[in-house]
């Protein structure tokens, strides 16, 4: 993921829009980087020698040269605007991730497996996608569905536990929260195939942990965009357990990022933690897909804060040393310093963003505080497009019993 | 009415080889007007090229579909005709296969996919059972999921292991999927159509040892028909046929029992029983009604499947009936189906399969005494 996303590809006149119906050969973005950078296809397809970081842990911008970048594995500065708003949607992230576990202790929600600490990948994987994007994210990706544009309460609506999923993943362009591991990247894959097939010049984001990436959909979906030649980001956050399961036992890998060079792709590592390089690394790899990249494979550094869901006790597989070394790098205080050290924000805006975050974990608190009445009915009404037979009968029994159950409370009063 | 069963089960290591070149002539008879002799590979060849004829979001893919047209030559011609972007090859992987048409489906494709033979399509059951099938549950109607993944299944070929299971019950047990399976060459043509079709997703079983039976049928009628259907609204959908009419007893079968099924009814004739045959074309959904009025009228019910009759489709269909017909049974409803063993190997499989004298003897049990 190497070469600057403007380029056009060979045998096309210089400045004519790329034909985004004619697929182009999977050749040209190897091509391409073999020549303007001199370097080799394998240097192209795996990822640079270190992960990709731009604000390190204290807030502090680092040096072009201390970035990890390489030629051919260059990435600008995110503009300031895309900056700031970033920083908004982390604190609003960490807020809803923080409501949202109170909101289970209250028994208000069934279960919340909280991104807190992954803030900055939620944000960035959502944010560097255009209008026309999808999104595939997993049940741990609540947070980048809502910076999505997805209503707070319909997101959560899956843990609530009044259906398996509160929105219309057609009219968002974002998938249903996916608990089989990596089942959902293969989705993310046919829904670009679709738009390919159609001209369209649709990127899809297809998100999972590292614990996932053991799973053989994981090589599937891959394999498939690869072969397909298809404008899918796959966007792993190691957090570096798979519930109680260290990634060492999950693969050996020199990272995961190195998988992509096996599949065709190029790959990239990038501080999880460091939403200006995350965006800076997306943003590059959102254009290259849609430029005719193909595939790419982007593996984000970062940690699990908490326990996997509220049911789990993580003293039982992880030291509190290892916790607190990575509470140094939180994403959300580290973007803070950076952004008042260069001006951009100030005690006005934070308070002003402070609000914000609030109003939402207010309309989650309200929203899902709210009994909301459920149907009996409902459970026959979207097994087909038109209910069978079968269950016409079986919806009737049902009502029979309820008016039963009904008439026999009445007559007991 | 009933198909004429070309190929008998010869002991034949090589299934894709000996598929391959008997389907092969069949797919390239040409069409005329009239009706012709048609193999259900040509029908079911004719009904995916007209269903992507009339729709270009119609999609076909899956492993060797594309250049070779299949394994079975079901998809032959269809990459010539339509091009590598309507009907394509993918990589060797049964959940991507499926995986794959599930997002595209869920982004305005109509995609039709093979699973190359029954027991190969077990890697993609967690994307069938998690997904196709509840996909439109789980997002409150919000999505359809229109797409149909055909499967070859069950025996009688002499094929090796892993080519000949009757997988059948899984997918019926999974609530969310339609499961059709026909067994005549006008059923295959108008079934696949209808499943395409289908909003909802639809397992659609084709009993491999069918491919190259022959019924004399007109596809130029039943194309019309199914246009002239689709108009209009109305479907066979759902519905079993009455395959023979009978008075004595009523055999009900599916797919690839339903030629042996019928083969009994006739050999019964000439004892002088009559037996009626049920077709039950769709297991899910299923067709009570026209089940259960034929054994109200007969009194006596036998259940044909090759399958293992243990927790199936054949015992599902027993609970209903007697649930529904209980007091017009003069018998306890009788079972013909394959042992609980694993699928035989080919010397050994026609001790497994349900047979006509197998048939004939459940019906003999039937109490007529009384």
């Amino acid at each position: 993921m190497t070469i600057s996303a403007d380029h056009t590809a060979p045998g096309s006149a210089p400045g004519s829009a790329p034909d985004q119906a004619q697929p182009r050969p999977a050749e040209n973005a190897v091509t391409e980087a073999v020549r303007k950078f001199g370097i080799t296809v394998e240097d192209y397809m795996l990822p640079a020698r270190h992960q990709i970081q731009m604000v390190d842990p204290e807030g502090r911008l680092l040096a072009e040269g201390e970035q990890g970048t390489e030629p051919g594995h260059e990435y600008p500065l995110p503009g300031d605007e895309e900056l700031l708003a970033a920083y908004e949607q982390l604190v609003v992230g960490r807020r809803v991730n923080d409501q949202n576990s109170a909101l289970v202790r209250q028994g208000r929600m069934a279960v919340y497996p909280s991104s807190h600490g992954q803030e900055a990948c939620q944000v960035a994987a959502a944010l560097c996608l255009a209008e026309g994007d999808w999104l595939f994210p997993t049940y741990r990706d609540a947070v980048a569905v809502m910076t999505r544009g997805v209503d707070p309460v319909q997101t959560m609506t899956i843990f609530r536990g009044d259906w398996h999923s509160g929105y219309d993943p057609a009219k968002h362009k974002v998938g249903i929260q996916c608990t089989p591991l990596t089942t959902q990247l293969l989705h993310a894959v046919g829904v670009a195939h679709a738009a390919k097939l159609r001209g369209e010049d649709t990127v899809v984001m297809a998100m999972c942990g590292d614990g996932a990436t053991s799973e053989g959909d994981f090589h599937e979906a891959l394999n498939f965009a690869a072969v397909f030649h298809l404008p899918v980001i796959f966007f792993v956050q190691n957090n570096k357990y798979a519930i109680s399961v260290p990634l060492a036992h999950q693969s050996v890998a020199p990272s995961l990022a190195h998988k992509a060079v096996g599949y065709g792709m190029a790959g990239e590592r990038v501080d999880g933690n460091d939403v200006v390089a995350l965006l800076a690394v997306l943003d590059r790899a959102v254009a290259l897909a849609r430029g005719g990249s193909g595939p790419l494979l982007v593996e984000a550094n970062t940690y699990r804060m908490q326990a996997h869901t509220n049911a789990d006790d993580a003293t039982r597989y992880r030291q509190d040393s290892e916790v607190a070394e990575w509470l140094a790098k939180d994403p959300v205080a580290r973007m803070r310093t950076y952004l008042t050290g260069r001006g951009l924000l100030d005690d006005d805006g934070d308070s002003r963003i402070a609000a914000h975050a609030e109003a939402v974990a207010t309309q989650l608190r309200e929203g899902l505080g709210e009994d909301v009445p459920v149907d009996p009915q409902e459970l026959f009404r979207h097994v087909f497009s038109e209910p069978t037979p079968q269950l016409k009968e079986q919806a009737a029994m049902l009502a029979d019993e309820l008016a039963r159950d009904a008439s026999s409370g009445e007559a007991s009063k | 009415m009933s198909p004429t069963v070309t190929t008998s089960s010869e002991a034949n290591g090589n299934v894709s080889a000996a598929t391959a070149r008997a389907a092969a002539s069949a797919a390239s008879a040409a069409e005329a007007s009239g009706p012709q002799s048609v193999t259900m590979a040509k029908a079911l060849n004719t009904a995916l090229a007209d269903a992507m004829h009339a729709d270009p979001s119609v999609l076909v893919f899956g492993e060797d579909v594309g250049q070779l047209g299949g394994v079975f030559r079901i998809t032959d011609g269809l990459t010539r005709t339509f091009g590598e972007q309507r009907c394509f090859d993918t990589p060797l992987a049964e959940s991507g296969i499926v995986g794959m048409a599930v997002g595209m489906a869920m982004n305005g494709m109509r995609p039709v996919v093979e699973m190359q033979f029954d027991a190969f399509a077990y890697p993609a059951f967690q994307q069938i059972v998690s997904h196709v099938a509840k996909m439109h549950n789980r997002t409150k109607g919000a999505l359809k999921l229109p797409m149909v993944i055909r499967v070859p299944y069950a025996g009688g070929i002499g094929g090796v292991e892993h080519h000949c299971d009757s997988s059948e019950s899984y997918y019926a047990h999974t609530a969310g999927l339609k499961v059709f399976t026909p067994a005549t060459v006008a059923d295959s043509y108008r079934m696949l159509r209808e499943a395409i079709d289908s909003d909802d997703p639809v397992m659609f079983m084709e009993p491999k040892k069918l491919y190259w039976s022959k019924d004399m049928v007109d596809l130029e009628d039943l194309r019309s028909a199914h246009s002239a259907n689709r108009k209009v609204g109305t479907s066979s959908e759902g519905r079993a046929a009455v395959a023979r009419s009978g008075t004595d007893a009523t055999l009900i079968a599916y797919g690839p029992s339903v030629p042996t099924a019928l083969a009994a009814a006739a050999a019964a004739a000439e004892e002088g029983r009559s037996l009626e045959v049920i077709d039950v074309r769709s297991i899910v959904p299923f067709d009570d009604e026209t089940v259960c009025a034929s054994v109200r009228k007969t009194g006596r019910a036998v259940v044909i499947a090759e399958a293992h009759g243990f927790a199936s489709v054949s015992s599902e269909i027993v609970a209903r009936v007697q649930e529904r017909c209980f007091h017009h049974l003069a018998a306890p409803i009788r079972r013909v189906t394959g042992f609980d063993v694993p699928y035989p190997a080919p010397k050994l499989e026609h001790y497994y399969l349900p047979g006509v004298d197998r048939i004939l003897d459940a019906v003999d049990n039937l109490q007529w005494e009384d």
